[in-house]
């Protein structure tokens, strides 16, 4: 008896394990199998760690946007096939993973980073490998590798303009807070400058660790400063805490307004809409921006991940990344990364935000420009945008404000 | 104004310490493991609140109290049961076992809820504050009674109750314990179901001021066992007094310093390593006549 009952559960374990294989092999970014037909592309974002919380939705849209491309015939006739790989927080992990793609993989491109820590350990493997890295999110700024194509905000695409707005609302003095990282510092550093220049006043300047929750010390400071208005650049799990303890110390978006760039749709569910709706953002794209491209780039993303599903900034970076690679390289005729390269400026696409260009000389794009304000629903309306997209300018050589910022 | 300010969002920095730490004063400073683990059941705790939400609606906060001292308590004991005990006397193996563990906690966290924050409501009597020239948040107000109560409720455990004498012996003289009678196998799975359990009170309480993510319990670990340690093993005056010091100190330099939050960081680590310079075993030594 005995003996039937365990061959029973030995037959049915074995039985289960082949049908989850059987499972994983249906699915294309598990599969690691290539044929002949079939161009490798990386993609390496935090998928564990603190920072899988912003990374993952940015590999969500990549692995749309490359199944829209393959739908569409793919890239010179083959089917692109993405290669995906785990930064897990750890930014030499990011450094040893694209150095896999780029030699066990040998992937014709990669679309990854989120953090410029992870940017900046990447940037000398690629330097090196002369391969190219396609990297989707806002940052700081004062930077231009031949091997990276840069498609979020640089500061000119965002902070300028969120400065610009703050001081067409009559805002004379402003608050920083951060976390202790560069991009919050450096931003912060031309925020001053542009404070200096602009007759307004430095009521504060605060920094936190990453991952700090407890902001009971920094609410009480801006209730003693009194300021117009917080510049908050703090990222990821830090702005739950601050909002939720800025609301619990009375402090609303009347008497203490904020604004923020690293808070999109997807950190406005976890913060609570109740505890950050009227507050400030600045980002150059928002799930509700107008336009026919959005509305099926947010109902293709809904129908493949879930109705409850919210898009962002990043993640349309990440996804305009993949388009304009697929663009540049069938302009290209091939994947070489040099002819990619050289084919890639000009390039202009229309995308979810509106009109996405390749700018040659810096290999930024061209964005458009958007301040919104966050609704009690959780969603973000736009109150300004810039008219028109913006040129990039990482090392802001058109401003006469930040000479000096750069060295 | 700005001192008796600070003075207030000192103690209520020390509930939220105390409240973290409190499981590990049974966990770590009475049995000696070092459970990385700990912060993963904090998290639980704080999940449960999120799962309860839809079913019972706003005072989700509230039922999940007693629920998440259950899920926290019973994630401990099978810990405790599975691996744990394997590991009695190889503290650093512990360590390790536990922190893997504590990392694979975090991934089945992100695989079920996803990796993004959630967001647990607060009761509505909870948003307010009340201002007595000072303004004090409802929630941090909650935070530091329940901690109050989760001490009361220990101290009675232990000293009143025949299970709290028993684990008291068990901790001050294992082998006395065992040949006195005492069960010391049950005894330790009680102090381990008791101190994850208290874990998840106190994840239930921190979605009133902050994240609810995969990696919420990892922010708080290192702090706990900061003020188990500088309290004394096992002292549960001890970790009181350590937290409420420890609160206090680190709201007020970071107030009186420019870009404080780091600094007050720093200032904290270096005050608690001169400290166990002349006080090794913290704050607070347990006396016994045992030979180990």
């Amino acid at each position: 008896m005995a003996a039937t009952k365990w061959t029973k559960t030995l037959s049915i374990l074995f039985l289960s394990t082949t049908l989850a294989v059987a499972g994983c092999a249906d699915d294309p970014a598990a599969s690691g199998s290539s044929s002949g037909d079939t161009i490798k592309v990386g993609i390496l974002h935090s998928l564990s760690g603190t920072m899988a919380i912003s990374e993952v939705t940015v590999r969500d849209s990549e692995l749309l946007a490359i199944e829209e491309v393959n739908a569409a015939g793919g890239v010179l006739g083959k089917k692109l096939e993405p290669v995906v790989e785990d930064g897990a927080s750890d930014w030499p992990t990011f450094a040893e993973k694209a150095q896999k793609l780029i030699n066990e993989d040998k992937v014709a491109t990669t679309f990854g980073g989120w953090t410029s820590a992870s940017r900046k350990a990447m940037l000398p493997v690629f330097e090196r490998n002369k391969a190219l890295l396609w990297y989707p999110v806002q940052y700081e700024g004062l930077e231009s590798s031949p091997y990276i194509f840069y498609t979020g905000a640089t500061t000119n695409q965002q902070i300028v303009p969120a400065l610009d707005y703050l001081k067409q609302q009559g805002k004379k003095s402003v608050f920083l807070v951060g976390s202790d990282y560069v991009f919050p510092r450096t931003a912060n550093k031309i925020i001053k400058a542009y404070a200096a220049a602009n007759g307004m006043t430095v009521a504060g300047e605060e920094y936190t660790p990453l991952g700090t929750t407890e902001y009971s010390t920094i609410v009480n400071k801006l209730g003693q400063a009194k300021p117009d208005v917080v510049f908050n650049t703090l990222n990821g799990d830090s702005n739950v805490a601050f909002f939720k303890q800025l609301r619990s110390a009375g402090l609303t978006d009347k008497t203490m307004p904020t604004v923020s760039v690293s808070v999109a749709e997807e950190e406005v569910g976890g913060i609570g809409p109740a505890n950050i709706a009227g507050h400030l953002v600045a980002w150059n794209y928002y799930q509700t921006t107008e336009g026919a491209t959005n509305t099926e780039f947010v109902k293709k993303y809904k129908a493949k991940y879930g109705a409850a599903k919210v898009t962002s900034d990043p993640m349309e970076a990440g996804y305009n990344a993949v388009k304009l690679w697929a663009a540049a390289a069938t302009k290209a005729g091939s994947t070489d990364v040099e002819a990619v390269k050289k084919a890639a400026g000009g390039i202009s696409l229309d995308l979810p935000e509106g009109k996405v260009t390749i700018d040659g000389e810096t290999q930024h794009v061209y964005k458009t420009a958007r301040i919104g304000l966050i609704q009690p629903d959780g969603q973000i309306k736009e109150v300004w945008n810039s008219g028109a997209p913006v040129k990039p300018d990482p090392y802001l050589k058109g401003y006469p404000w930040a000479a000096g910022l750069a060295s | 104004m700005g001192t008796l300010n600070q003075l207030v969002i000192g103690a209520s920095i020390g509930a939220v310490l105390l409240l973290a730490s409190l499981g590990l004063t049974f966990t770590f400073g009475q049995m000696g493991v070092i459970n990385m683990a700990h912060g993963e059941f904090i998290m639980a705790g704080a999940y449960t609140a999120y799962v309860l939400q839809p079913l019972v609606g706003e005072q989700a906060v509230l039922v999940a109290l007693p629920v998440a001292f259950a899920v926290g308590g019973v994630l401990g004991l099978i810990l405790e049961r599975l691996f744990i005990r394997r590991f009695y006397g190889r503290p650093l193996d512990t360590l390790l076992l536990t922190w893997g563990i504590s990392l694979i906690l975090q991934q089945v966290a992100r695989d079920v809820f996803g990796a993004p924050n959630v967001q647990v409501t607060a009761p509505g009597w909870l948003t307010g504050g009340i201002d007595v020239g000072v303004r004090i948040p409802y929630n941090r107000v909650f935070i530091l009674v329940l901690a109050v109560g989760c001490v009361a409720a220990i101290s009675l455990y232990l000293s009143k109750l025949r299970q709290g004498r028993r684990m008291r012996a068990v901790m001050q003289n294992r082998q006395l314990a065992a040949v006195s009678g005492v069960a010391t196998g049950r005894v330790d799975q009680a102090t381990f179901f008791i101190g994850s359990g208290l874990a998840g009170v106190a994840g239930v309480a921190l979605t009133l001021i902050g994240p609810v993510g995969p990696t919420l319990g990892s922010g708080y670990i290192v702090d706990a066992f900061l003020v188990v340690v500088a309290g004394g093993l096992g002292q549960l005056r001890g970790a009181v007094i350590a937290a409420f010091a420890l609160g206090v100190l680190n709201s007020f330099v970071e107030f009186w310093t420019a870009n404080g939050a780091s600094f007050a960081k720093v200032v904290v680590f270096a005050v608690i390593i001169a400290f166990l310079q002349f006080r090794p075993q913290g704050m607070f030594v347990l006396r016994s006549r045992a030979l180990t």
